[in-house]
């Protein structure tokens, strides 16, 4: 086995790059966390339907709302990246401005989602009314909580470079960051077109 | 994510450039309006619809992956293809799987006067 270890392909890229192993790990929890929301994509597929009497998604969601939404988060995905090759080209005072701008879209989506939750259990549809509602709220819920957690982390990081500048270390957390929340991302396409566009389709 | 020259202000190439984060983006912005036009105006069967959404999203997901996530840029043991394959997998087995099973238990779950009105439903017979 010993013999096995120098030649192993992860060995030889992690000679190369030391960041390339943890960007490899943290690839490998990301894609168990697109597991995690397929099997929520799937409970609410099949529970869809079974609204009990109460409303169904194309009675409750409002289109060009969620088209605000989508934009929003599609766009601090965009700046995010421009952040990270801010971050590549060693430039502080641009990782920090677009790192904000970035937390700032992200917070701006995160009250838009809060809004709507609030909106449709003041009118009585909470997670409660229908195994529709809860599939939707535990749906887009969990995601929310990533966009929540994702805000968090990027505060934290931000201090740091504010701090103590970008050494390699820091560069390579921004990056997974940055991983972190471009998945965010593609989880909300999957979202926006089977929740909301299919929804308001009645299917 | 390795490069030859692992000195750290070395850009890597599969950390992307401008250009891609910017075709990334406006092809994303392209994709969304289109997918989101075609349900506002309805202007093919639901069923069509349905399907240019569908495709739509999975383009944008392949879009993403490229422009943003720069994946297929790794060097040669690409590792982060074989996970991402590996999860695709099992996505597809986890999400049409349930959805089998479901109809499935739906279909024998009903009565005899049901069933009736599912075929004549259905099968248009």
């Amino acid at each position: 086995m010993s013999q096995l270890v120098p030649n192993s392909p992860l060995e030889a890229s992690a000679e190369h790059d030391p960041d390339s192993k943890t960007m490899f790990g943290f690839w490998v929890y990301i894609m168990t966390d697109c597991v995690l929301f397929a099997s929520l994509f799937a409970t609410y597929a099949v529970l869809h339907n079974n609204t009990f009497g109460g409303p169904s998604g194309n009675e409750l969601f409002s289109l060009p709302f969620v088209l605000a939404e989508t934009l929003i988060l599609l766009t601090s995905s965009f700046t995010c990246g421009l952040a990270m090759l801010a971050a590549r080209k060693r430039s502080e005072a641009q990782v920090i401005f677009w790192f904000i701008v970035t937390a700032v879209l992200g917070l701006a989506f995160l009250s838009l989602e809060l809004k709507e939750f609030t909106h449709l259990v003041h009118e009585g549809n909470s997670w409660q009314r229908s195994g529709f509602l809860s599939a939707f709220f535990t749906l887009v819920g969990t995601h929310g909580l990533h966009i929540s957690v994702g805000l968090m982390w990027m505060g934290v990081l931000i201090t740091q470079v504010v701090r103590r500048g970008l050494p390699k270390a820091t560069v390579r957390r921004l990056a997974l960051l940055s991983l972190f929340w471009h998945f965010l991302d593609i989880v909300w396409i999957f979202i926006f077109t089977i929740v909301y566009l299919m929804g308001a389709l009645r299917v | 994510m390795s490069s030859h020259l692992p000195t750290p202000a070395q850009p890597e190439a599969s950390h992307g450039s401008l250009r891609m984060y910017v075709t990334g983006f406006m092809s994303s912005v392209v994709l969304t309006l289109l997918a989101y036009a075609l349900v506002v105006n309805h202007l093919f069967s639901t069923r069509a619809v349905l399907a240019c959404i569908a495709v739509l999203a999975v383009v944008q997901f392949f879009v993403q992956l490229v422009f943003f996530l720069h994946v297929g840029k790794e060097s040669k043991p690409r590792w982060n293809i074989t996970a991402l394959l590996f999860m695709l997998l099992v996505v597809v087995i986890v999400v049409f799987g349930s959805l089998w099973i479901m109809n499935n238990l739906n279909y024998n779950g009903m009565t005899p006067t049901q069933t009736d009105q599912f075929i004549e439903k259905d099968e248009g017979l």
